[in-house]
């Protein structure tokens, strides 16, 4: 359609474009109807379909979580708003022994078609609690699907695909991007559970997700004015992961370097590793390198450039792959 | 003369919206939401008698004779699965004998298509939703993690993380809410799972939202080895005051009581009054489980008192009392007999499925570990029949 959207106004279309479609979708949430939620992603909608479609609930995180798949039971397809990734542990038994597990409790007999869309990450200087990234977790469950958006046009379709899952998926959405504009096309280009190849290269693969995908491209085009073809993979699905993709790239360029902004310590870029090295020993010239938060608590706003991966961290991973 | 009398409109004080009620309505109104209130309402005394309000309301005998039946099987299904339990039959059996009257009598105050969330341990419910033996044995011979289709008898799968089905029962009843449908949902939970924050979230959400929800606490004083003096401070009964919602204290040892509340309390929530909670004072005659010790925790005393308050005993007597002659009684027996045969077959005949099923179920829609990890495993492995 070529109209440009802010990530954050994409996912607002794409939940628009949802409901219009299906009215067994219903958003739920904390300030997320009168005030459109803390970030505006739901700004507006509530005028649209009505509050009893655009629910604000008790600030109860489990509570969110449980009375959705209680909705869910009754034939709706909720899309839960945890307000900040910091927030969703309370509702981290609805989501894990509950949400995670009920289909394959009941021997399949109950699916629970619910979203939960989880602000991620740091960057914005906020307090504490306020920019984790805890998608491993979550990845670590069967019975739940994890994605993770990088730019507009894949918030707009993706978020649409999630809610058109059977089965419950926990949507990451990359707080620092939601004012990043780009063109939003009318068709997805590919469906949920597919990484995209943004850049190929073949000395090198830059593997990110959500709000690192930008930096692994400033770092590829930094890298490609020193004469190296780094390339970059937006993941896009962290569980399950696409692993032809990711076999492709490192046997294109044979070596590959996972960035995140969670802990490298049992965080995703270990599952890629494992992935990569598995099924590509013999292609690969270098071990498959991380680049993540260190092990830490979320330090305090003002420690956190230091904290979170940048371009010269990735560059120095990149150096690292090459002289191996 | 009957508690199950058609519901009427009472007068009620200006500005209080009258609502649909039974015949026990100026009894129960008047005691719901009482904090003063501390002993639970009853209709009939251990020895059979009825209370002063069960004269009063009147006894419905045929009512008396139906819940007398329903419970009398229950505790022979509670009796055949924990033998079978212990003959190595089942991997575990959660015992809820003492605690028929409330499961029944609540039970048979709903409709049928009124969705139920049970906790775990509501065989008694259960079986009142026809239920067959082997679909409540399933999950304890370690067959599966649930043993019915919810779709078909509006009861979900057991939810063994304490009181997170109050949640999920609180939702469906925002859905019901939402399509104007004029069913009730009914979440069953114990004095232990009152203590989790699931529950309490439950609660305040059901109020908040006004929902067609009844919440039912059998209180069966033990959670596990902890005492209800452990986990409350404030009775549960009373604590519904403060969240919003219409709280009941009845004796759960009489069912006719339990039966008589649940009514009142269903046809206030049905009409729109917003949720409602009946805390039914009982006691869990056997162990937590049958891996439970329950001598190392509780007295003798203790076990004595209770059995002398038995809900079945107690109905028997009201009944014998009231002339219903031995023919209900030996062909009670006889069913119970009878029953208990089909019991033991049917656990007999529960074989589980092959983990290549857990596979197919764990996901809707395809997922490409799934497919590859199940064809690892079925290099591996026949697949077994279910």
């Amino acid at each position: 359609m070529g109209t440009k959207y802010a990530l954050g106004a994409a996912i607002n279309a794409g939940l628009r474009a949802a409901m219009t479609r299906d009215e067994k979708v219903i958003v739920m949430g904390e300030d997320i109807a009168t005030l459109g939620g803390v970030f505006r992603v739901t700004d507006g909608l509530a005028d649209d379909f009505g509050t009893d479609r655009v629910i604000d609930t008790p600030l109860a995180e489990s509570g969110i979580v449980g009375t959705a798949i209680g909705l869910a039971l009754r034939g709706y397809r909720p899309v839960c708003e945890i307000q900040f990734d910091g927030f969703v542990y309370p509702a981290f038994d609805q989501i894990v022994s509950q949400l995670a597990k009920m289909r394959a409790r009941s021997q399949g007999r109950l699916s629970l078609p619910i979203v939960i869309r989880i602000p991620v990450g740091g960057g914005i200087g906020a307090v504490e609690h306020h920019s984790e990234s805890n998608e491993a977790y979550f990845a670590h469950t069967a019975g739940l699907r994890v994605v993770s958006c990088s730019n507009p046009d894949d918030a707009f379709h993706m978020i649409q695909q999630a809610i058109q899952s059977d089965d419950p998926v926990v949507f990451y959405e990359p707080k620092r991007r939601y004012w990043d504009k780009a063109e939003v096309s009318d068709e997805p280009s590919r469906s949920l559970h597919e990484a995209a190849v943004l850049r190929e290269g073949t000395d090198c693969t830059l593997v990110a997700h959500g709000p690192t995908v930008t930096t692994a491209l400033d770092a590829a085009a930094a890298a490609h004015e020193d004469g190296f073809s780094v390339g970059v993979v937006d993941l896009r699905t962290i569980s399950p992961l696409d692993a032809p993709t990711l076999r492709k790239v490192a046997a294109q360029s044979h070596r590959v370097v996972v960035v995140h902004e969670a802990s490298t310590f049992l965080g995703i870029g270990a599952e890629i590793a494992a992935t990569v090295t598995e099924e590509c020993f013999y292609e690969l010239e270098a071990p498959v390198l991380r680049v993540g938060a260190y092990n830490l608590p979320y330090p305090p706003a003002h420690m956190e450039d230091r904290f979170l991966p940048n371009v010269d961290r990735i560059i120095e991973a990149v150096d690292a792959s090459l002289n191996y | 003369m009957t508690v199950t009398a058609e519901p009427t409109t009472t007068s009620t004080p200006e500005g209080t919206p009258s609502v649909p009620v039974t015949k026990s309505s100026d009894i129960l109104e008047a005691r719901q939401n009482d904090p003063t209130s501390t002993a639970p309402f009853q209709l009939v005394e251990e020895n059979g008698n009825p209370t002063r309000a069960g004269d009063d309301l009147g006894i419905d005998l045929e009512l008396a004779q139906q819940l007398h039946t329903d419970m009398v099987l229950a505790r022979r299904l509670d009796h055949e699965a924990l033998a079978l339990q212990r003959q190595g039959e089942l991997h575990l059996w959660v015992m809820s004998w003492g605690q028929e009257a409330a499961q029944v009598g609540s039970i048979r105050a709903f409709r049928d298509t009124d969705r139920v969330f049970p906790s775990y341990r509501e065989h008694a419910v259960a079986m009142c939703r026809k239920i067959a033996p082997a679909d409540i044995l399933r999950q304890w011979r370690g067959a599966a993690h649930s043993g019915w289709d919810p779709k078909e008898s509006n009861v979900h799968i057991n939810s063994l993380v304490l009181g997170t089905q109050t949640l999920h029962a609180t939702g469906y009843a925002a859905g019901v809410r939402l399509e104007g449908s004029d069913e009730v949902v009914v979440t069953y939970f114990g004095d232990g799972a009152a203590s989790q924050g699931d529950v309490n979230e439950a609660f305040n959400w059901a109020a908040a939202g006004s929902l067609p929800i009844v919440f039912f606490c059998q209180n069966n004083q033990w959670a596990i080895s902890t005492p209800t003096t452990t986990q409350m401070r404030t009775p549960l009964h009373v604590r519904a005051a403060g969240f919003g919602v219409a709280g009941y204290h009845v004796d759960g040892n009489d069912a006719l009581a339990v039966h008589a509340v649940t009514q009142h309390a269903t046809a206030r929530v049905r009409s729109g009054e917003g949720p409602a909670l009946i805390e039914a004072e009982t006691y869990r005659l056997a162990g937590h489980s049958s891996s439970d010790d329950p001598k190392r925790y509780r007295t003798d005393e203790e076990l004595s008192a209770w059995q002398a308050k038995d809900p079945i005993t107690r109905l028997e007597r009201l009944l014998r009392n009231a002339g219903v002659g031995e023919r209900h009684f030996s062909d009670l027996e006889g069913r119970a007999d009878t029953f208990a045969a089909e019991v033991r077959e049917q656990c007999k005949s529960i074989h589980g499925d092959d983990l290549a099923t857990v596979f197919e179920h764990t996901y809707a829609e395809p997922h490409p570990v799934m497919r590859s990890e199940s064809s690892q495993y079925l290099a591996r492995h026949d697949r077994t029949a279910g």
